[in-house]
């Protein structure tokens, strides 16, 4: 899963490395707000999940593991 | 008689010295404070870098916090304007526009170091510096209200990016304007969402000087966290929301209020584009007691010409009016032979007369009488008006309604971007052939079409990272062994539009 949601990431910023060690993709500022509606919408289309208001918050979506485990947590419920 | 913004500021000092003006994540600034701080830049300013000058260009690096607005304030008491400029901008993008300025001085309002040399440190600056009363004083004798007070630059057609410059009268008249029609008073506090390189950030910080309230500057990450953020309204009681659409549009679609208690609003005003009905209908539903305003108008008439207050629900498929002018400015919609329509629904240009048109393009003549014309209904005397390039007509009650573009602008998540800036860039690239944008206002998505040997798609990302602002970035790339040309041999864009719109159904 975690390289689907990493090309996924990739297709929206292809500037961004998205796999460098400690970076905070919310709390640095990489990621804007166009940015995550657009992943978001994305996400929702390739995981069947619906990610809601809730769930948006810096720690789940600071990196691609914290993505990771929000979108299986979101799968099992 | 008000010649000089600062005359805000210096009335409310006056009247309520400790009443804080200027809030960030982490700082608050009294009127005091913000007046003294920004007497000392004014005061390093001329007596440094701008020692007996006037009238010239500051550039100001900005940050989401209160030193930069006191920043801005700074170069008006040295007697110059001020130009915002993002230092996130790439590299070459920024050298244009400082090449354009050959400013007296670069402050830099930022914790960030902006490769920039010779940049004056902000935060020093107030921390060490001291104020000239005397000095400052007899700068200000010598103010008139045609004095520019910033430029802030926008997409330029020809990849080039235009400053457009704006006085200190159009900001007073901007200002006197909204103290009219709209209720403001001593505890409005604005939630200021615009960048400071925005003109929409205009409204908020002398509004807020205007009414003597409070602007909070909310930090830019929580408007990708609609929760967050609407706590954070109600924690430093906002309750006056002057924003782009884009910021207004992710409340609701991600459907916030229906889990998080609403703030308490007293207005809500949106511009820059055109704003969902879908959307606002959220907002009313769950803040029906806030005044919603449609604004609208193009930087180069100081932020907005004409407003609509959305007094009921819109069905969704109908388009919220742009409404009728403010106060002391003039709206002529213009045909192609420049005849003045009057009649409901039919389309022409909308033009602007009044305090608010702005001083022109800094330092581009030929672009500033291109746009900046003498109006056509006057011929004894000179009388200017802004050719703002939007199609419009009056509905049956006199209100103006937006159609479209009549070139290749787009607004895009609120950013004002010509394609063909866009296309410089991408035509520049040497390892293509040529490329094209094309805007789907379904998708909200910029199109890149490019001819080339083979994909490179890659490549030309990094090449434009290098030269365009992330916001006029395409967003998909489309490889053609040959793009499609018209009868003219030029690239042939509505078809390259039809196709895209035909395709767009289908998901990628």
């Amino acid at each position: 899963m975690k390289e689907q949601i990493i090309s996924i990431l990739e297709e929206i910023r292809a500037d961004v490395d998205f796999e460098r060690e400690g970076q905070k993709l919310i709390d640095d500022g990489i990621l804007d707000s166009f940015d995550i509606i657009s992943i978001v919408s994305e996400f929702n289309d390739a995981f069947q999940v619906e990610i809601s208001v809730e769930d948006l918050l810096p720690e789940n979506f600071n990196t691609p593991e914290a993505m990771e485990t929000l979108i299986k947590k979101l799968q099992q419920e | 008689m008000k010649i000089n913004v600062l005359q805000y500021l210096e009335d409310c000092t006056e009247r309520f010295p400790q009443k804080p003006a200027l809030a960030d994540e982490t700082n608050v600034l009294t009127y005091d404070q913000y007046m003294t701080s920004a007497k000392k830049i004014g005061t390093c300013l001329a007596t440094g870098p701008g020692k007996g000058k006037t009238g010239k260009p500051v550039v100001v690096l900005i940050d989401r916090n209160v030193q930069t607005i006191v920043a801005c304030m700074g170069c008006v008491y040295s007697g110059n304007f001020y130009v915002p400029m993002d230092p996130s901008m790439p590299a070459e993008r920024r050298d244009l526009m400082l090449k354009s300025l050959d400013p007296i001085a670069v402050l830099d309002a930022g914790n960030k170091e902006s490769g920039i040399e010779g940049t004056l440190n902000v935060s020093r600056i107030i921390r060490e510096g001291a104020v000239d009363d005397e000095l400052l004083s007899a700068i200000r004798q010598n103010a008139i209200d045609t004095d520019p007070l910033y430029a802030m630059f926008t997409s330029g057609s020809t990849g080039v990016p235009k400053g457009v410059l704006v006085s200190h009268r159009s900001v007073i008249d901007l200002v006197e304007a909204f103290d009219q029609v709209f209720d403001f008073h001593e505890n409005t506090v604005f939630g200021n969402q615009a960048p400071f390189d925005f003109d929409v950030s205009v409204k908020d910080i002398y509004n807020g000087l205007k009414c003597g309230g409070r602007v909070e500057i909310i930090p830019k990450k929580l408007f990708l966290m609609p929760k967050l953020l609407l706590n954070h309204l109600k924690e430093r009681q906002i309750n006056t929301l002057i924003w782009a659409v884009s910021a207004m549009r992710i409340v609701a679609d991600f459907k916030t209020m229906d889990t998080v208690e609403p703030p308490k609003l007293e207005y809500v005003m949106f511009s820059g584009e055109v704003m969902p009905v879908k959307s606002l209908n959220y907002w009313m539903t769950h803040i029906p007691e806030a005044v919603y305003v449609n604004l609208y108008g193009p930087t180069e008439i100081t932020c907005n010409c004409t407003y609509f207050i959305v007094s009921e629900k819109y069905p969704s498929d109908a388009v919220l009016p742009a409404g009728r002018p403010f106060p002391n400015s003039r709206v002529l919609l213009l045909d192609k032979e420049g005849q003045v329509i009057t009649k409901d629904h039919v389309t022409g240009e909308i033009c602007v007369a009044g305090a608010g048109v702005a001083l022109g393009y800094w330092n581009e003549k030929q672009k500033t009488a291109e746009a900046f014309v003498q109006n056509p209904t006057v011929s004894a005397y000179e009388s200017l008006v802004y050719k703002t390039g939007d199609l419009a007509f009056y509905d049956e009650t006199g209100n103006l309604i937006f159609v479209s573009r009549k070139d290749h602008q787009v607004k895009h998540m609120g950013h004002r971007i010509e394609l063909g800036e866009i296309e410089a860039a991408i035509n520049a690239i040497k390892f293509l052939d040529v490329g094209c944008c094309i805007y789907s206002e379904k998708q909200e998505k910029i199109f890149c079409y490019y001819q080339a040997k083979e994909p490179c798609t890659k490549e030309i990302v990094k090449e434009l990272e290098k030269k365009l602002p992330k916001y006029m970035w395409p967003n998909r790339y489309v490889w053609m062994e040959k793009l499609p040309l018209n009868q003219h041999g030029k690239i042939d864009r509505v078809l390259l539009k039809r196709e895209n719109e035909a395709s767009g159904n289908q998901k990628e």
